[in-house]
C-alpha cells in the first residue's frame, strides 16, 4: 500500500501508537496523582482518599472535574498570550518526551513488524534533553507572564535549578553513552538485553545516583521543589493560575516524572528487559507484551521511590541546592566519566 | 539550668564528618523509617461508619429528661439559662392545664425550650444547675447542618423519647447515664 511513494500504513501505525501512548501517559499521570496521595497517606499512617468509588479509585476524576469546573482567571496585569502559552508549553514538552522511549521490542500483525517506539531516532537521548529543557520555558513563561514577583522569582529559581542540574545529568549520561556507543535509546536498551551483558546500573552505580538526583531536580520534586517553596514563594510559578491551566502545570509535573522514570529504566535498568529471561525464545508478540509490562513495572517502582523520597526528605535551602549541583554533582559526574573512560580503554588494551 | 525533660541534648557545633556530609546514609535511614510506617496500624477512625467510643462522662448534646411515668421533668425555672455561661438557653414557661397531668410532672412546664448549639460550649453547668434532674448532656454531638437556624434545637430535638410508650428509643437516647 504505497501511494505517492509514501508508506501510508506506517503513518497510520505511528498515529495509533502516538494516540495510545499520549492517552496512556495521561491516564497513568491521572492515577499517579492518586498514587501520590495514597503513598503519602500510607507513609504517614493515614488511609488517604477512600471516599470516591471503591478504595477512592474515582478520586482523580473528581479532582480533574473540580479543576475544570473552577473559574478561569487571567489577571488583568498579566501578559495574556504568554499566560495561556505557559501551561500549554509545559504540557507539550512533557508529552513530547515519550516519543523516543522504546516501550517494547516489536509486535507482528499480518506479517507486518510494528516497532513499539514512536521514533527510533539516532540522537534519541539528545532529543529528550532538548525537549526537557523546553519544559523550563513553560515554567519561565508562566512565571513571567503572571506579573507577580513571587511567580517571577520562582520561575527564575526553577530555570537556574534546571540548568544547573542538566549539566551534571548530561555528564553522567556521557558515561552511559561511552559504554553503549550510541545515542539511540533503542540501541542502548538492546545492548543491555544482549546475552552476556548486564544492565548499565552494574557498570554505572555512581552515574545512576547522579542521574537520579538530577532527575529529581529536573522534575521539581522534593527535596528540589524550590520553584514551589510555599513558605517563601507562596505557590511558586503557578501562583496566579487557576482552573485547568493550573491542572496542566501540576499534570505536566507528573508526566515528567513518568517520563524520567522511563528514561532511567531504559538507560540503567535494561528498559523492557526482563531479568533472567531470554526473550528470543518467546513468540515476538508475547515477548513484546511482557516487555511492556516489565517497563511499566520498572516505571512504577521508580515513581514509588520518587514519592517515597518526597514524603521523607525535607526541602533544600536554595544555596545548598546550588552547592550540591555545582560543587558536588558536576565534579562527581566528571570523575565518573573519567573513570569509565579509563576502564573502557584499559579493557580494550590500548 | 535544669532540663525539663530527659530528652534535652547539648547543641553540637563540631563540623560534620565526611560520612555525615555525604547525607546519603542519613537519607537512607530516614527512608527506612518512613517505609516502616507502611506496615503500621492506622489510628484513623472512618467516621460515619465507625464512631469513636466516648467516655461515660463525655458532655455532648443535651437531653430533656422524663420521669419513669414519661412525664417531662422540666419546670421552666430558668436556672439552667442563668447558669449558662454562653447564654445559649432560652425558654418560655406555661401552666399545666387540667388533664395534662400525665404529660408534665409539676404545675409549670416549659412550653418552649431552645438551646443554640453554636453558642453552647458543652460545659455541663446547666446539668449541675438543674434542681429537677431535667437536663443532662448525652454522649452524642451535634451533627453538621447547612443553616445557622438548624443549630437551634427545640424541644422536638431535645426531649427524650417516652419510657412508657417507646422504651427502646428511650434506652438508646439515655445511653450509659443513670
Amino acid at each position: 500500500m504505497t501511494l505517492l511513494a509514501v508508506d501510508w500504513l506506517l503513518i497510520i501505525e505511528k498515529l495509533v501508537l502516538i494516540a495510545i501512548i499520549v492517552f496512556a501517559s495521561l491516564g497513568i499521570a491521572l492515577y499517579t496523582t492518586f498514587a501520590e496521595r495514597k503513598v503519602a497517606a500510607v507513609l504517614q499512617d493515614r488511609p488517604g482518599p477512600n471516599r470516591a468509588g471503591p478504595f477512592g479509585l474515582l478520586q482523580p476524576f473528581a479532582d480533574g472535574l473540580k479543576l475544570i469546573m473552577k473559574e478561569e482567571i487571567i489577571p488583568t496585569s498579566s501578559n495574556k498570550a504568554l499566560f495561556v502559552l505557559g501551561p500549554g508549553l509545559a504540557m507539550t514538552a512533557a508529552l513530547m518526551t515519550c516519543s523516543v522511549i522504546p516501550w517494547s521490542s516489536h509486535i507482528e500483525i499480518f506479517d507486518r513488524k510494528i516497532d513499539l517506539q514512536i521514533a527510533d531516532i539516532n540522537i534519541g537521548i539528545l532529543y529528550i534533553f532538548g525537549v526537557v529543557s523546553m519544559g523550563v520555558y513553560g515554567m519561565m513563561i508562566g512565571g513571567w507572564a503572571s506579573n507577580n514577583k513571587f511567580s517571577l522569582m520562582a520561575a527564575l529559581r526553577g530555570a537556574s535549578q534546571a540548568i544547573s542540574y542538566e549539566l551534571a545529568m548530561g555528564l553522567s549520561l556521557i558515561a552511559v553513552l561511552m559504554l553503549s556507543g550510541s545515542l539511540s535509546l533503542k540501541t542502548i536498551v538492546d545492548g543491555q538485553m544482549a546475552a552476556g551483558s548486564y544492565w548499565n546500573i552494574v557498570y554505572q552505580p555512581l552515574g545512576f545516583i547522579i542521574f537520579f538526583v538530577c532527575a529529581l531536580a529536573e522534575c521539581n520534586r522534593t527535596p528540589f521543589d524550590l520553584p514551589e517553596a510555599e513558605n517563601e514563594l507562596n505557590f511558586g510559578y503557578h501562583q496566579e493560575y487557576s482552573s485547568m491551566k493550573l491542572g496542566f502545570y501540576l499534570f505536566s509535573e507528573y508526566i515528567n516524572m513518568i517520563m524520567s522514570s522511563a528514561v532511567m529504566a531504559s538507560l540503567y535498568f535494561g528498559g523492557f528487559d526482563i531479568p533472567f529471561l531470554d526473550e528470543s525464545t518467546l513468540a515476538p508478540n508475547i515477548a513484546a507484551i511482557i516487555g511492556v509490562a516489565a517497563l511499566l513495572t520498572k516505571i512504577a517502582i521508580f515513581i514509588f521511590v520518587f514519592m517515597w523520597i518526597r514524603w521523607t526528605v525535607p526541602r533544600f535551602r536554595y544555596d545548598q541546592l546550588m552547592n550540591l549541583g555545582w560543587k558536588t554533582m558536576i565534579p562527581l559526574a566528571l570523575f565518573n566519566m573519567l573513570v569509565t573512560g579509563a576502564l573502557i580503554l584499559l579493557k580494550a588494551g590500548v | 539550668m535544669q532540663a525539663l525533660t530527659n530528652r534535652a541534648q547539648e547543641v553540637s557545633r563540631k563540623p560534620m564528618t565526611f560520612m555525615e556530609r555525604l547525607y546519603i546514609p542519613s537519607i537512607l535511614k530516614g527512608m527506612a523509617i518512613t517505609f516502616s510506617h507502611i506496615f503500621k496500624k492506622q489510628p484513623t477512625i472512618r467516621y460515619p461508619e465507625q464512631k469513636r467510643e466516648f467516655s461515660p462522662v463525655f458532655r455532648g448534646l443535651h437531653v430533656l429528661n422524663r420521669d419513669e411515668e414519661g412525664r417531662e421533668r422540666c419546670t421552666a425555672c430558668g436556672l439552667c439559662a442563668v447558669a449558662c455561661p454562653a447564654e445559649a438557653i432560652t425558654m418560655e414557661a406555661a401552666e399545666r392545664e387540667v388533664g395534662q397531668e400525665n404529660l408534665y410532672r409539676e404545675e409549670k412546664y416549659a412550653a418552649k425550650y431552645e438551646i443554640n448549639m453554636l453558642r453552647c460550649i458543652f460545659c455541663g453547668l446547666c446539668e449541675e444547675a438543674c434542681p429537677k434532674d431535667a437536663i443532662y448532656l448525652s454522649e452524642t454531638f451535634a451533627p453538621a447542618n447547612f443553616t445557622r437556624t438548624g443549630f437551634i434545637y427545640g424541644k422536638d430535638h431535645l426531649l427524650i423519647p417516652n419510657p412508657v410508650t417507646e422504651p427502646e428509643a428511650y434506652a438508646a437516647a439515655k445511653g450509659q447515664r443513670n
